[in-house]
């Protein structure tokens, strides 16, 4: 029993800087990608082909297939295109692991995001926006003032699943050697062979920081929607002056 | 090749989605059960299966069952060394997996069947099994449909992390065939699309099990 829990404290330094890495991907991802996405929900809801066409397609493809796929067709597939890749002095970037991971996993939860806002857009009161519009907003006023916002509170339980989601499978990156937790433990056990203990302790460190996050996101979402809630605190400082 | 793969994601999938249901069902019944020990262990089956990336789970369970298994059997002076089959191990693991996310839909499913329904079953004097198969189960299948074709898709795209543990669905053989004529690009797109297919497939299914199972309902 005592070995077991000497292996689990030797490993924990390098596991706890593997989930330093899996919190950054994780951080550059979800920025990257929720900056991406909200233009491109807005171009999926246009009335223009030519608009919304392109942006569906991407959408339709990346929610579509596999995340391990798209990582290989970006890390591995990128090999095919070398020259091309070279002459435009693209290809330090694509060579790079970690540059392939941030941008398999950015356009992914992009799409997914996009997806996830143009439901909530569509979904914003049209009460609302005619209000805004009677009271003479311009329509960039309107994405603005109104419905972002709006769109932006309702899509928030769903967002916190993607976030979830996509914290969870940056343990993928391991596949294409990158050492974020679960490429940390994968190392260790090869040289261990601690199977379960090692891959059990990764395990619960995802566990924590993912009941972490969730924690945080409900904070969050209680704080946005404290307008909306009855209120609770009638006691002290509400007697009549 | 590519085709050979299709075929083992597709029976990967089916066999981990009659997984995910049975565990899904049995899940639910325990969430909603009054008795605190199923209820906790449902609880903590669904709380720890969805904090815990699906790659660490099946590596758990390819890699660490069989050291378990040997080093428990070493402590009673058996040696032998275990295999699991990796078929075995990535249905078994994307079963058990997506029987949590099953779970939280039956148990939506549940909730959205009305009340009265089943006070009035109740009345009539019939049993529990009796009204689990004649008033629950019916209606909570067309609750369920949407959110069971959610689990399906996404398990559908899970199906690629077996090939990690080089089973030969879909990816691996992507995977070989790309390494073997150093066309990465091409062969992994070719996979991207065999996905698409299968999921755009099972779209269209969805829909027209949906229209089937609300054949019954009114609609103004």
């Amino acid at each position: 029993m005592s070995d077991i829990i000497d292996i689990i404290w030797d490993s924990l330094p390098r596991m706890l800087n593997g989930i330093l890495l899996t919190i950054e991907l994780t951080a550059f991802s979800v920025a990257l990608g929720l900056a991406l996405a909200v233009p491109l929900a807005l171009l999926y809801i246009a009335k223009n082909p030519l608009l919304f066409l392109p942006v569906r397609t991407f959408v339709f493809y990346f929610r579509g297939t596999p995340l391990l796929v798209q990582i290989f067709l970006i890390y591995y597939g990128s090999g095919q295109f070398v020259d091309a890749l070279k002459e435009v002095g693209l290809w330090t970037y694509f060579r790079e692991p970690y540059f392939c991971a941030v941008l398999s996993l950015t356009l992914n939860t992009a799409a997914y995001t996009a997806y996830i806002l143009r439901g909530a857009i569509e979904n914003v009161p049209f009460g609302e926006v005619e209000a805004a519009r009677a009271c003479g907003m311009s329509r960039s006023l309107l994405y603005r003032r109104i419905i972002l916002p709006l769109a932006f509170r309702m899509a928030l339980p769903a967002y916190t699943n993607e976030v979830v989601f996509l914290f969870q499978a940056t343990s993928l990156v391991s596949i294409i050697t990158l050492l974020d937790l679960t490429g940390v433990a994968r190392i260790i056990v090869a040289r261990s062979f601690a199977v379960y203990e090692i891959y059990i302790t990764a395990a619960v460190l995802y566990l924590i920081v993912t009941y972490v996050m969730l924690w945080g996101f409900r904070k969050l979402e209680h704080w946005w929607s404290g307008h909306l809630r009855a209120r609770t605190d009638m006691g002290e400082g509400f007697t009549a002056r | 090749m590519l085709l050979d793969g299709v075929q083992v994601t597709v029976s990967v999938a089916l066999c981990s989605m009659a997984l995910a249901l049975v565990c899904g069902l049995l899940g639910a019944w325990g969430k909603l059960s009054s008795n605190k020990l199923a209820h906790t262990t449902a609880q903590t089956y669904t709380t720890v299966i969805r904090g815990v990336p699906e790659l660490i789970l099946i590596l758990i369970v390819y890699y660490g069952t069989p050291t378990l298994i040997q080093n428990s059997l070493e402590a009673y002076g058996i040696d032998i060394i275990i295999d699991i089959n990796p078929f075995l191990a990535g249905f078994m693991t994307l079963g058990v997996i997506y029987g949590a996310f099953a779970t939280e839909v039956f148990r939506g499913a549940y909730h959205a069947v009305p009340k009265g329904q089943i006070e009035a079953a109740k009345a009539i004097g019939m049993s529990r099994m009796l009204l689990a198969r004649r008033v629950l189960l019916p209606q909570m299948w067309r609750f369920a449909l949407p959110g069971l074709g959610n689990v399906w898709m996404v398990l559908i795209k899970a199906t690629a992390l077996i090939s990690v543990i080089q089973l030969p669905e879909l990816l691996r053989n992507s995977d070989i065939a790309a390494r073997a004529v150093r066309m990465p690009f091409t062969f992994y797109f070719a996979a991207s699309l065999y996905y698409l297919a299968i999921v755009t497939v099972s779209m269209l299914l969805q829909k027209r099990a949906e229209t089937w199972a609300a054949r019954g309902v009114r609609r103004a």
